[in-house]
């Protein structure tokens, strides 16, 4: 990792409501270096995608995150509206993320022209880059949303993110609402992207397999905490907390063996509310 | 398969449009009496028309089913009996259960009443008993306070919870084959086992078959007997569950195979 990471999370706590409720995130703390991809899992309700939307200043926090040596919680909403261009999104939804009354060449274009980032003479040109970066081609620009499939719906919407040449994407869900086929052609052009701009992702996916494929590190959260975080590697080859293991544990694999593995997974663990009574 | 099958999709062609190519064609499928069979494919492969048909749930003002078509429950078939008929087959002999429980239940009734209307529907001998009988189905799908579950509303219940009120509705008056489209697909992946487990659980104990309709190779693994598979409309293989998934024969299927991210293996991104 690089001496000074590009994002820097830590004790990061968010709450939903006022009140002695548990926070929806508590208290994490994770690091993303450039051009490395972090992964959050964990399942319905774990606060990922909470911790997600405070990086991307959407969410009032406590703590404290860093961008680029930046502390998103003091600086200016003039400077936080540069920073903005620099760390873009991607949701699971591809087709609410896109206005169907738009075509898809101004959809690309508006971030650009927000950010001031292309005259717009050169708008056109730019578009069909983009569009031919992430394997559509530049006559596509015309075209409205509906003309498209959800594979590529989410091509497109990679294609707005990347037009401010962005240094970090988080990318919540990218891929689960695409076919295993389509999937992994989208997961394929996240990594190419990467390799070729040195991009870094906040990689959000309830998918242990696609998490696995997509990271080099991490972070496994439960009931809004992180209760474990390591390189890939460490973290599915010998994972630590129990709560990490019957996630492994529950994965469906196309394994004929599986057929045979005994479930021992406790549906009291999949329960937040039992959980904090235990532990109360 | 044998001539014994309880199911037996033969020739299956659905069109919704004369203008449109089938959105099924030629399929044929059987189903004996307590096994698992899974039909796995991708959107739009013509998974779901298939089981649909079964119930005659597609809206027939607009799909057509070839002359050649016949599906037999049981020995009696279907696509050429009148609805009126097939309401008796609904639930009594067949019931199926879908991905979304929250399309299926009502946000306004308690979830007792919602299952208990429905097993009075297709068993109305059973009034008197129906409160009891609910709260045993209930039990039965792994719910563990049937008696106050019984007396909530949908909106009460997690995902999880309300897809095993589906099943104890789908359960509840006994059918001997339970199609099961997209049931565990939109839950958490230890939801999801659990419920799977659940279901096969069930069919083990009252010898009931299940139809499993999935986009999901993990599923059929962990679920099925026996594997069609699906791509436009077309059965383009069909084993052994086990076979299908260790040496698949048809290019799609290899190709669907490959395209899954393993958890297991070799594949990670760190060395």
């Amino acid at each position: 990792m690089s001496p000074s990471p590009l994002l820097e999370i830590s004790d990061l706590t968010v709450r939903y409501g006022t009140g002695k409720k548990k926070p929806a995130v508590d208290r994490v703390s994770l690091s993303l270096a450039a051009g490395e991809t972090v992964g959050l899992v964990g399942e319905s309700g774990s606060g990922k995608s909470t911790v997600a939307r405070a990086v991307l200043g959407l969410m009032p926090f406590e703590g404290t995150i860093t961008y680029q040596g930046e502390n998103l919680a003091q600086v200016s909403s003039r400077r936080m509206r540069a920073i903005r261009s620099d760390l873009q999104m991607i949701f699971q939804d591809p087709y609410a993320t896109l206005d169907p009354r738009m075509t898809i060449g101004r959809q690309i274009a508006e971030p650009m022209l927000v950010h001031k980032i292309v005259s717009r003479s050169g708008i056109a040109a730019r578009i069909g880059e983009l569009l031919n970066q992430v394997g559509l081609s530049a006559d596509m620009a015309g075209r409205y949303p509906h003309e498209f499939s959800g594979g590529q719906r989410q091509r497109i919407a990679i294609a707005r993110a990347l037009g401010v040449s962005p240094s970090l994407i988080v990318c919540d869900e990218p891929t689960s609402a695409l076919d295993v086929s389509v999937q992994a052609q989208v997961l394929e052009l996240l990594q190419e992207l990467q390799q070729t701009q040195g991009i870094a992702y906040l990689f959000i996916a309830h998918n242990l397999g696609v998490v696995r494929a997509m990271s080099h590190r991490v972070a496994v959260m439960y009931l809004g905490e992180i209760v474990e975080y390591g390189t890939s590697e460490e973290v599915f080859g010998n994972p630590q907390h129990p709560y990490t293991q019957a996630l492994i544990e529950a994965v469906l694999e196309p394994d004929p063996e599986s057929r045979h593995r005994s479930m021992t997974i406790d549906a009291d663990l999949t329960s937040p509310i039992t959980v904090m009574r235990k532990h109360a | 398969m044998s001539d014994s099958a309880l199911l037996e999709i033969r020739d299956l062609s659905v069109q919704f449009s004369a203008s449109a190519p089938p959105a099924v064609r030629g399929v044929s499928i059987s189903v004996n009496a307590g096994t698992r069979v899974g039909i796995i494919g991708e959107s739009g492969s013509g998974k779901s028309v298939t089981a649909m048909s079964v119930l005659r749930l597609n809206d027939e003002r607009i799909a057509h089913y070839s002359d050649e078509s016949s599906i037999t429950l049981d020995g009696r078939e279907l696509l050429k009996a009148p609805l009126s008929a097939i309401q008796g087959v609904r639930g009594a002999q067949a019931s199926m259960i879908f991905q979304d429980p929250m399309s299926v239940l009502n946000p306004v009734f308690r979830v007792g009443h919602q299952v208990r209307d429905v097993l009075i529907a297709h068993r109305p001998e059973l009034r008197k008993k129906a409160r009891e009988l609910v709260i045993e189905s209930l039990d039965a799908v792994g719910i563990r306070n049937p008696a106050t579950v019984y007396r909530q509303y949908p909106h009460e219940l997690s995902g999880g919870m309300r897809q095993r009120v589906m099943i104890a509705m789908a359960i509840a008056s006994s059918p001997r084959l339970l199609i099961a489209d997209e049931a565990t697909s939109a839950l958490d992946v230890t939801v999801q086992a659990a419920v799977l487990e659940t279901i096969g659980a069930l069919a083990d104990d009252r010898g009931m078959a299940v139809l499993m309709i999935t986009h999901d190779m993990g599923v059929v693994a962990r679920f099925c007997d026996y594997v069609y598979v699906m791509y436009h409309g077309e059965v383009v293989e069909s084993g052994a569950a086990a076979d299908i998934l260790t040496s698949p024969q048809h290019d799609y299927t290899k190709k669907l195979l490959a395209s899954v991210p393993r958890l297991h293996g070799d594949q990670s991104r760190t060395a």
